[in-house]
Order: structure tokens, then C-alpha cells, then sequence
């Protein structure tokens, strides 16, 4: 346990999770993301921001692999998880994705119960002994995802019956449950409303205590309210990338300004 | 520090991912290896499918291919004048008394000379005269007498015929009869068998391809050699006709109907109900329906085409109309609205623009229901289309309502019939069914590949 | 062939019409197309249509009607000693249609004028002698009542082929006529032409509900005849099948019944895991290369006739089946067996299953997988326990239609099943060897119908009661599975 000393004692100093350089992505013929280096902190929000086709959520499922279910796909570069390079032969996806979970664009609940919809990942990575303890985990996910309140009586209802905000929510439980170490998000907002997007937002910023979130954001606004580093997409390059509060006041590069002052996206 | 971790792979952290990504854990491990086993399972139902298809085919193929190959007999018939022609007139009518018990003795004789001319001693070989005639089939003197009624002039000269051999010789030269079974076989003897081979020894018996397979009737359960499906060819052909000039009008009108001009009500929801059940409906029952409508209420002739054809035809519009609609659906509704934008009425923007863009959808589902038509057994079963039918029926339109036989239907007949030879037969035309419906199949696909269109 | 005289008659008339209708709208308007209401054709359409449509409806209408109407006063004019002799009336009057057409066939062929045909009362033997040298299809010695019967019926029959010719020339004639009285520049003439297209699409597409009411009368009538002569309940719920054809049969259903449901089971058995598992693997594993071989080859076992898979259980593996597993198990000696017939018919059914299965786990939305993914399942895990419980109910959908394909199929039964029925009294071992000879309902209904036995009697018409039970028993499971399957697509549109 020694050696978890120093470890923890970088936290305050934001140890780097994610340490990408050289990434490159084709879907075939097509060259998606040419040349991408970052650095991805612990216990931040990161958001991705770019206009459409940049490359900004192609990029994020590079982190878990997702990319994988594509035929078309290859990714090519360094993409070190606490040091791992996650495209290694070695590196099983499956036990990668359990410790990168991923929330997507649209809620898509399983059509299940929504007990069953959380229980999936635990039960599938086998993190709970007994009923008991699963039990537990469904329900510290729940509340951790803000929504034990509203769903607590009714975890035997199918989750396909909740509203969409609800349903963004549960997703986000669901992704915790596996108890992941970084949580992707592929713009979890632009299927729902205002007052829902309000909610997931608070969420967010909730989970930064615990966990490395990566967001990929269309709202520049949503983009300024919830993370604290900022990366900018623009034709599959990496264009800048810092502290959000820098990139929305001071862009160093004359394409981040335009992008946020509306001219280009 | 990043190294740090790296280099210690079993470095425990926090949480419940402990260990590095490079070596999977014992579970994963164990899911993956159930992972595979779901994958085998797979690939080995496919692996099923396939063979099923090649086991089958390769079954069908190497029963039916030696059909085209028959055993003939070439024998010099000398007409003798004396037994078919007697008063030397020429009378046609006369000769046509002459039955084909008069005919045998011929062949005899010819045989007979055969055997001085090649030095075979029939003695020595076991085979009586009996056996030596049985060894053409029985169709050769029904052949001889035809040829005669066809030339009378010819009588009194030497003719050299090529007769079908017997059915069990024609086997003992596809495998299927052999000295040992012809031991027990009392329809043919072991010397009969080393006559055959003398004879084709002596070039007078050869085995090649028949035609007579193609064209010839169906034959009665002793004459196995002489049974063709040519008759059977021609009822299919005309149901065929029958439902094309039936089934594709209605299933294209039908489906214009519902596709672009019904309104949504109780009557479009109960002709749409009935069409998906009707394409469900077992076979069985549309041949119930035909006996009953067609034959016993409306009074049409038992084993005629036309009564197949109608059947067919009922049996085939669901199909017909479930592909015409999809290929009405599929031309978008901008090619409409621009007709009706000229002023077209609702009529003629259909039948000008979507219909023509949708013709190749619709023959390609016509080809596929007809294809389906044509290798359909049962309902034609209880028409009475199993009946053992040996004319030909005559030309269009007075051929519809002859009796003829269906190629599916023969194939089922020569099943029911015990001399193996005729398995051969059906296994045979069922090659030729299935080279039917490829053609029909690869026709389809080639519309659709060459017409297709991506809006 | 008058009828073809006739339509080709009538054809002719509304080609004329076709003419004469463009040239009178033309005439109307001077000449000058552009001031007619409607293009010059659709007059001429709108006069062909008046003058074909009424006039071969009326025909059909006549041909449909008017044998039944001569069969019955024929049949009724019959005296009862000669329907004793025949058997039963339908049968008598099947003869008389035969002795009819015996007579005209004589006077085409110049064997006899119409006047001795219509006053033949010579010796029997003689007249039945001479109608056979016709070559038409007599079978017993004519009887007097059933001459002069015939005899009538040519009579009712030329007097209904006059009037019929009558009426339709003058229908004909008159839809002529009107159509060019109404024949002028301004007259709606497209509209009404579509007016008449749009009923003839309708019509077409009633002929659907026509064929599903022609099927339920057909059967339901001849059912009704069946359990009048047979108690219902010992057809539904008798554990014998022993036709006699001397009477005194014993027709209870329940043994074909259970070899039916027994050969769909082992068919089913073989076609559901098998068809599942590679739609399974072609729609979530296979790369493209395996998928363009894999797929197609699959789909051919679908296009065979059901003809090609009885000869193939009869000649390659009913003898499998029999010489490698019943007779070294000691269990059967017959090639004719449920498990023949029920290993032929899931091979059948495989490609049925599985391009069913495979639409229906196409129709699972991939968010569902990723979601699945992004939480660290493996594709096995994802397909077990997301993607086939959401497809589940369209899954269970596509098992009832191959079922109901399977309860109703024919061929394959009658070639690999055998045709001796399930023997109850003989106690459950007989009963559940799937390597005895079985037959089904199906089965039991080609040779009733095929038989040599009366139309009339039990043994023949219980062939419609069990048409009609497996009419029901697919229609329900049709109905259910279309059901359940639309619902499951209504919940992912």
C-alpha cells in the first residue's frame, strides 16, 4: 500500500489519466483525425468542442475502444490509460471499457427493469458477491446518477418508461455501476430539454469529485458551465486545447476565436 | 510517474479494476473463452445450413444425373410384309390393325440375327427366347409400329432401329442391377446380363444421352426406360401461362389500389389482413379450395392446367402484391408530387411514372412467385393432376383445359412407384425443376441488379 | 368454343367504339384536340369501356349461375329409383353431365344428327356403345332416366347459351350507343375512365377477401355434409384413425393431430437453434466476405420446392436414419419415420428462421449494443442478454410462422412420414418412438381426397373437416405471430 502514497498524494496536483499523442484515425479512405496529442486530467471535466464532423466524438470513442465494432475503422498512435497503451494486443476491450464507461447521445436504457439496467455491468464484470451487495451498488449508482429519488419505488418498472432526462440520468448510473475510472460522454444532452439538461449538468460537475469525465459538447455554454479544460476540434486536428476559462476569453489560435464568436461551426 | 505504473503491472490501485490492462484477469478470461464457444456455435449452425444444401444437392444430383443417360439397343428390323401388310395394299387403316403384338416377332427376328451376325450362342448363355425379347423394352414395338404407320412404303425393307433397352439392363449399366441381385430378381436373369454385355461388345448395345427423357410421355409401372417428362414440361408451361396472364394483372392492380389510391378503413384493413394470411395459408389448403370451387362447383375438368393454374394463381397474388407494393413504396414521393405539380391527375401520374419505375421491382417478385408456383406439389395433387396422363395435351387455348400432369406432381407419381428405376427418373426431373428455377432465380436477380435504383 | 366467340365478339365492339368515340369527341370540337375536356384516347377509352365491362360482367355472372341453376331443375326432375342405383344425387348428375357431352361430341362428330340426339330412346347398351365410340368419358351403362336427363340438359342448355348470347350482345350494343351519345367536347371523359380503372383496381384487390371466403365456405359446407353423417365429437376428440371403405370407419383426429405436432416439435427442434444461431453469426459476426458466400447459400434452401426435400427424406435419409440409429438402437425399420420427416422439415425451415431472426435482430437499434459495449460487455454477453431479449418478442413471432409452416406442411409428410396413424390403444411407447412411421393431418388429407373412395362419403369428406381444423390452427398462429411481431417493430419506430 506504500506505493499508494504518492499516487494519491498527486491528486491535488491532477495526476494525468489519459496521454495521447500521434492519434490518428481513418474510416477508410477518410483521414478522421490526423495528429491528435492531449493530455487528459483526473478528476476533471474535459470537454470536446468543435463543429460537426470535426472529430471530437470519433476521437472520444478511441478512449474505450468503441471504434473497435466499426470494420471500417484503424487508429493508429499512442493512447496511454495510467500509462498503458490501451491499443496493445494484450488489452482486452472488454476490461478496458469497464474501467472507461460511456455515456451516449441518446439515453438508451436496455428494455429492461431499471434494478436490471444498472445491475447489467456489476453482474456482467461480476463485482458483487451476493444479492445484497448488488443491491447496494444499484442503489449508491442511482443515487450517484441523482435519481434513487424519483426511481426508488419503482425499480422494477421498465426503464424504457422513463422520461428523457430520467432516462439520461439512468444511463449515467448505469455507467457508474462498473465503478469506471474515466467516463465518456458523447454529447449526453442534446436529446433532452432544458430543465433535463439542467439536471445532467449538476450531475456532471457531482461526478468530477470522483472520476475523469470527458464530455463532447455542441453548447459552447454547456462547454463553459461544466468543465474545466477545454479541448477544440477542427477538421480531425486538435487546435488548441487548456483551461476552459483561457480558450473562451483568450483563444490563442485565431480558429478558436472564430469558432466561439460564431464565425466558423 | 506514468512509467512508474507501467512498469509494475500488478501495481494495486484503487477501485475495482485493480492490475494492468495488459493481463487479463481470471473472469475475463473465462468470458472470453465463453465468448468463443458462442461464436462456434455460430459459425457451426452455418456450417449445418450448408451442408444441409450440399448434402441435399449432392443427393439429388447423384440419383438423378444417370436419367439422362439411357441403355439403347440397335437392332436391323426387316418389316416383313407378310406380317404387317398382308395383301400388299398399303391400306393405311390396315395396317393400323396390325397391334403391337404383331410388331414383337420382328424384333425377335432382328435380335435373332444380331446374335448369328456377333456369334453369340444363346444356349450356352441360359437365356430363352422369352428372356431375349425382354431384353428391348416393351416401348420398341410400340416405336417399331409407329415408325410403320408413319412409312408405310418402308415396309418390306431392313430398317436399323436404336431401341430402349429393358429397364433392369439400362440399370445393370447405371450400378443398379448386378449379376448377384439378378440371382433374386425375377424380372431379369444373370445371362440376360452377359448377353447385354456381349452385345455391347459387339457394338450392338450402347449407353448415351436421352432426349427422350425431355420429350417423351409419362410410361406405365412395367417400362420404366420409356418414362419422360414431356408431358409433364408442358402442363407446368401452361399453368405458368395461366397464372403469369392472371396473377400479375390482378396482384398489380390490387396493389396500385392499396398502395396509392386507399383510403384508410375497415375494407383496406381487411383485404390487407387477408393478404398477409393468404401468403401464410398451407399449400394444402388452396388445393381444398380448387377441388371444391374449381372442379366440384364450377365444373372444370379434373387434372386440367387451367384448374392448376387458377390455384396457382391465388396461391401466388399474395406474393405478387407484397413485392409490387414494396416497389411502389420505394419510388419516392417527389416523382408524384412533380406529376400532380404539372397537372396530372392522381391516375396518370401512377400509371405514367410510378408504375413504369416500379416494373422491375414488380417482374423481379412475379419471377419469384412464379418460381414458387412451379415447384408447388400438393394443391395440385388434389385437382387430380397425380392421374397417369400419356397424351399430350393439344395447343393453347383447348390445351388448358386437357389433361396433363405437372412436373412436381411427376416426380411425386414416379416416388409411389416400385421400381426403383423410376427413383432414378424423379430424382432426374427434379434436376431439371431445379435448373428451372435457377434460370428463373438468376433472371430475377440480373433485373434487379441491372435496375436497380437508389434514390 | 362459343364463349370465346362471344367475349371475342365484344371485343371487337368496344375496339370499334375505341374508334368511333375519339372520332366523334374529335368531330365536337372541330378537329381541334386542344378543345376537348380531356385527351382524344379517353373518349375512345370511356366507349370501349361502356361497351366490354357491363357485357362480360353479365356473362361471367351467367356462366357462374346458370349450370347450377340447370343442375338443379335436372336434378330435381330426376326420378328417385335412378338416384337409388347411382348413390347419391350430385353422382347422378355427374353422369348426366357426361352423357351430355357424350351427345355432342357424337353430333360434331357427325356420328348422329341433333334430332336423333334429342329423341334417342333405342337399347341402352347400344346408345351407351355409341357414345363411347365418341371417346368421351363413359363409364357405366346410361340408364333411361339419366338419357332423357341429358337429353334436357342440352335442351336448358342451348335455350340458356341463346338467351345469354342475347342479352350480351344487346348489353354490348347499348354501352355502344351510349357512350357515343355522351360523347361530346365538354364531357368529363378521363374522369369517368379513371372512375372505372379505380373500380377494377378494387376489384382486383377484393379478389384477397374473395379466395379467404372462397376457402372458408368450401370447406365449411363440405365440413357441415362430414359431421352430418360423423358425431363431432368423436372426429375432435376420437384416439382412433381406422378408415374402412365399406363404412363403419373410425375418424378421430387426435392421432394424426399428435403426429403432426410431434414432427413440427422435432422440426422445429432442429430449425429454431440452427436458424437462430446463423442469423445470429451472419448479422453479428460475420465479415462481409463470409456473409456474401454464407448468406445466399442459406437462402437457397428457402427457394426449393417442398417436392425436392420429400424425394430427399425418402431416398437419402429416411435410409440413414433407419440403417445408422433406429435399427442398431433397435427402436424402428421403417425409412417412413418421425424423425425423418422432422430432421427433412427443420433443415426446411432453417433459412425461414433464420431471415426472419435476422431482420428482427437488425431491428434492435445499435444504441442498445453500444450502450451493451460501453459498459464492458463482450459481443456474446451483449447479444444474450440485450439484444435477444429485446428481439425476443420478434423472435417468438417468426417460431409461430415456422410452425404454422410446419403444422401445414405437405410434401415432406407425405414422403417422409409414412401414412400409418399414431396407434393410442398400443400405449405410449408407440406412440413417442420417434423412429416409427407417423402420418399428419396433412398427409391424411391428400389421401382421402386422392383415394378411389365416394365423394360422398365420411371417409372422403372428413378430408374438409381436418382442412378446415388446420385452416384454424394456422390462421391462429398467423394471426398471433403477425401480431406480436408488429408490435415488437411499433416499439422500435
Amino acid at each position: 500500500m506504500n506505493d499508494l502514497r504518492p499516487v494519491e498524494r498527486t491528486v491535488d496536483t491532477k495526476e494525468i489519466k489519459f496521454d495521447c499523442s500521434d492519434v490518428q484515425v481513418h474510416y477508410g479512405a477518410t483521414h478522421a483525425i490526423k495528429d491528435v496529442a492531449v493530455k487528459l486530467e483526473d478528476k476533471t471535466v474535459t470537454a470536446f468542442i468543435g463543429p460537426s464532423g470535426c472529430g471530437k466524438s470519433t476521437f472520444l470513442r478511441c478512449l474505450n475502444r468503441m471504434n473497435d465494432t466499426i470494420d471500417i475503422c484503424r487508429v493508429q498512435g499512442k493512447l496511454l490509460l495510467d500509462g498503458e497503451d490501451i491499443y496493445d494486443k494484450r488489452v482486452d476491450p472488454v476490461q478496458l471499457r469497464a474501467k472507461v464507461g460511456m455515456v451516449f447521445q441518446k439515453p438508451n436504457p436496455f428494455p429492461k427493469s431499471i434494478y436490471d439496467n444498472i445491475a447489467y455491468g456489476p453482474r456482467i464484470h461480476g463485482l458483487a458477491r451476493n444479492k445484497a451487495e448488488l443491491d447496494e451498488i444499484v442503489e449508491k449508482s442511482l443515487r450517484r446518477g441523482a435519481i434513487w429519488d424519483e426511481v426508488k419505488d419503482r425499480l422494477d418498472a421498465p426503464g424504457t418508461g422513463l422520461s428523457g432526462g430520467q432516462q439520461q440520468r439512468l444511463c449515467i448510473a448505469r455507467a457508474i455501476a462498473t465503478e469506471p475510472e474515466v467516463l465518456l460522454m458523447d454529447e449526453p444532452c442534446s436529446a433532452l430539454d432544458p430543465i433535463a439538461t439542467a439536471q445532467v449538468e449538476e450531475l456532471i460537475d457531482e461526478l468530477r469529485e470522483n472520476y475523469s469525465v470527458v464530455i463532447v459538447t455542441h453548447s459552447m455554454q454547456q462547454a463553459a458551465r461544466v468543465s474545466q479544460k477545454t479541448a477544440f476540434f477542427h477538421l480531425g486536428n486538435l487546435v488548441e486545447f487548456g483551461e476552459t476559462g483561457q480558450i473562451f476569453t483568450n483563444p490563442k489560435d485565431p480558429r478558436t476565436e472564430s469558432y466561439i464568436t460564431g464565425r466558423i461551426g | 510517474m506514468t512509467d512508474a505504473t507501467a512498469n509494475t503491472p500488478a501495481a494495486p490501485k484503487e477501485g475495482k479494476h485493480a492490475g494492468s490492462l495488459f493481463d487479463a484477469d481470471a473472469r475475463t478470461q473465462k468470458r472470453n473463452a465463453s465468448e468463443a464457444r458462442f461464436r462456434a456455435l455460430g459459425l457451426g449452425a452455418i456450417g449445418i445450413g450448408v451442408a444441409a444444401l450440399i448434402v441435399l444437392l449432392v443427393s439429388i444430383l447423384s440419383q438423378g444425373l444417370p436419367a439422362f443417360q439411357q441403355t439403347f439397343i440397335t437392332l436391323d428390323v426387316y418389316l416383313d410384309e407378310a406380317k404387317l401388310d398382308k395383301n400388299g395394299e398399303r391400306d393405311i387403316e390396315k395396317i393400323k390393325k396390325v397391334s403391337t403384338f404383331g410388331y414383337a416377332p420382328l424384333i425377335k427376328n432382328a435380335m435373332t440375327s444380331r446374335n448369328e451376325e456377333l456369334g453369340i450362342d444363346m444356349a450356352a448363355l441360359g437365356v430363352s427366347d422369352k428372356e431375349m425379347s425382354a431384353m428391348v423394352s416393351k416401348e420398341a414395338a410400340a416405336q417399331l409400329r409407329r415408325f410403320v404407320i408413319a412409312n408405310p412404303d418402308r415396309i418390306g425393307d431392313t430398317v436399323e432401329f436404336e431401341f430402349l433397352a429393358s429397364g433392369r439392363i439400362d440399370g445393370y449399366y447405371k450400378g443398379r442391377v448386378t449379376l448377384e441381385s439378378a440371382e433374386r430378381d425375377s424380372n431379369v436373369s444373370p445371362g440376360q446380363l452377359q448377353y447385354a454385355d456381349a452385345l455391347k461388345e459387339g457394338g450392338a448395345l450402347s449407353t448415351h444421352f436421352n432426349w427422350g427423357f425431355l420429350t417423351m410421355a409419362d410410361a406405365s409401372e412395367n417400362r420404366p426406360e420409356a418414362a419422360g417428362i414431356g408431358v409433364a414440361m408442358i402442363g407446368s408451361l401452361y399453368m405458368m401461362l395461366v397464372v403469369l396472364f392472371l396473377a400479375l394483372p390482378i396482384g398489380v392492380a390490387a396493389s396500385i389500389y392499396l398502395e396509392e389510391f386507399a383510403p384508410k378503413n375497415w375494407f383496406t384493413d381487411m383485404i390487407e389482413v387477408n393478404i398477409s394470411n393468404l401468403a401464410a395459408v398451407p399449400s394444402i389448403v388452396f388445393g381444398i379450395l380448387g377441388l371444391a370451387i374449381f372442379i366440384n362447383y364450377a365444373g372444370l375438368p379434373q387434372s386440367a392446367p387451367i384448374v392448376g393454374g387458377l390455384v396457382l394463381t391465388l396461391m401466388t397474388l399474395p406474393t405478387i402484391i407484397i413485392s409490387t407494393r414494396a416497389s411502389l413504396k420505394s419510388v419516392p414521393p417527389s416523382i408524384r408530387d412533380a406529376a400532380l405539380g404539372v397537372g396530372a391527375s392522381k391516375m396518370q401520374s401512377v400509371f405514367h411514372h410510378v408504375l413504369p419505375l416500379a416494373m422491375p421491382g414488380i417482374l423481379t417478385g412475379t419471377i419469384i412467385g412464379l418460381a414458387q408456383a412451379l415447384g408447388e406439389t400438393a394443391p395440385l395433387m388434389l385437382i387430380g393432376m397425380v392421374a397417369f396422363v400419356r397424351e399430350f395435351p393439344s395447343a393453347p387455348p383447348e390445351g388448358f383445359f386437357d389433361p396433363a400432369s405437372a412436373l412436381p406432381v411427376q416426380v411425386y407419381n414416379w416416388t409411389t412407384r416400385a421400381d426403383p428405376a423410376f427413383v432414378e427418373r424423379a430424382s432426374g426431373a427434379i434436376i431439371v425443376l431445379l435448373c428451372f428455377l435457377l434460370c428463373m432465380n438468376f433472371l430475377a436477380i440480373i433485373l434487379r441488379r441491372r435496375f436497380e435504383r437508389r434514390w | 368454343m362459343p364463349v370465346l366467340w362471344i367475349v371475342l365478339a365484344v371485343f371487337g365492339l368496344g375496339l370499334i367504339g375505341y374508334f368511333a368515340g375519339r372520332m366523334r369527341a374529335l368531330g365536337s370540337a372541330g378537329g381541334d384536340a386542344r378543345r376537348l375536356h380531356s385527351l382524344p384516347n379517353y373518349y375512345g377509352w370511356h366507349a370501349f369501356m361502356l361497351t366490354v365491362v357491363p357485357a362480360l360482367l353479365v356473362l361471367a355472372a351467367w356462366l357462374l349461375v346458370a349450370p347450377s341453376m340447370i343442375d338443379t331443375r335436372i336434378g330435381d326432375s330426376l326420378p328417385e329409383s335412378a338416384i337409388a342405383e347411382g348413390g347419391s344425387r350430385s353422382l347422378v348428375m355427374a353422369e348426366v353431365r357426361r352423357a351430355a357431352v357424350a351427345l355432342d361430341m357424337a353430333i360434331e362428330q357427325g356420328r348422329m344428327d341433333s334430332e336423333t340426339a334429342a329423341n334417342l330412346r333405342s337399347d341402352m347398351a347400344d346408345v351407351t356403345a355409341r357414345l363411347k365410340e365418341t371417346g368421351a368419358i363413359i363409364t357405366s351403362t346410361i340408364t333411361q332416366p339419366v338419357l332423357r336427363a341429358a337429353q334436357e340438359f342440352r335442351v336448358l342448355s342451348g335455350i340458356s347459351n341463346f338467351w345469354m348470347t342475347v342479352v350480351v350482345g344487346l348489353l354490348a350494343i347499348a354501352g355502344f350507343a351510349l357512350a357515343l351519345l355522351q360523347t361530346h367536347k365538354d364531357f368529363r371523359a378521363r374522369n369517368t375512365v379513371e372512375a372505372g380503372i379505380k373500380t377494377i383496381l378494387i376489384l382486383a384487390s377484393t379478389i384477397a377477401i374473395l379466395t379467404t371466403v372462397g376457402i372458408v365456405l368450401s370447406m365449411f359446407f363440405e365440413t357441415g355434409n362430414f359431421f352430418e353423417k360423423y358425431a363431432w365429437t368423436e372426429f375432435f376428440f376420437g384416439t382412433k384413425w381406422a378408415p374402412d371403405f365399406r363404412g363403419d370407419s373410425e375418424l378421430g383426429m387426435l392421432p394424426l393431430l399428435w403426429g403432426t405436432l410431434y414432427i413440427s416439435f422435432v422440426a422445429l427442434a432442429v430449425a429454431v437453434p440452427v436458424g437462430l444461431f446463423a442469423a445470429i453469426y451472419l448479422s453479428e459476426y460475420a465479415g462481409p466476405k463470409l456473409r456474401a458466400v454464407a448468406k445466399p447459400m442459406i437462402e437457397i434452401l428457402a427457394g426449393i420446392p417442398t417436392i425436392v426435400y420429400g424425394l430427399f427424406a425418402l431416398i437419402t435419409v429416411g435410409p440413414i436414419v433407419r440403417d445408422w440409429i433406429a435399427q442398431p438402437l433397435g427402436l424402428g425399420n421403417s425409412t417412413n419415420s418421425v424423425m425423418t420427416a422432422g430432421l427433412v422439415m427443420g433443415i426446411m425451415l432453417i433459412p425461414f428462421v433464420s431471415s426472419l431472426s435476422d431482420d428482427i435482430i437488425n431491428a434492435v437499434p445499435q444504441a442498445m449494443r453500444d450502450g451493451s459495449f460501453g459498459l464492458g460487455a463482450t459481443h456474446s454477453e451483449t447479444i444474450k442478454q440485450v439484444v435477444l431479449p429485446a428481439a425476443l418478442p420478434g423472435i417468438v413471432g417468426a417460431v409461430l410462422l415456422a410452425a404454422s409452416r410446419a403444422i401445414g406442411e405437405t410434401m415432406i409428410v407425405v414422403m417422409g412420414a409414412g401414412a400409418a396413424a399414431a396407434q393410442f390403444q398400443e400405449g405410449l411407447g408407440a406412440v413417442i418412438n420417434p423412429f416409427e412411421a407417423m402420418t399428419t393431418v396433412t398427409v391424411k388429407i391428400v389421401s382421402q381426397l386422392t383415394g378411389d373412395t365416394d365423394f360422398a362419403s365420411p371417409e372422403t369428406l372428413v378430408a374438409f373437416a381436418l382442412g378446415l381444423t388446420l385452416f384454424v390452427i394456422t390462421l391462429g398462429l398467423n394471426v398471433l405471430a403477425l401480431y406480436i411481431v408488429r408490435k415488437y417493430r411499433e416499439q422500435y419506430e
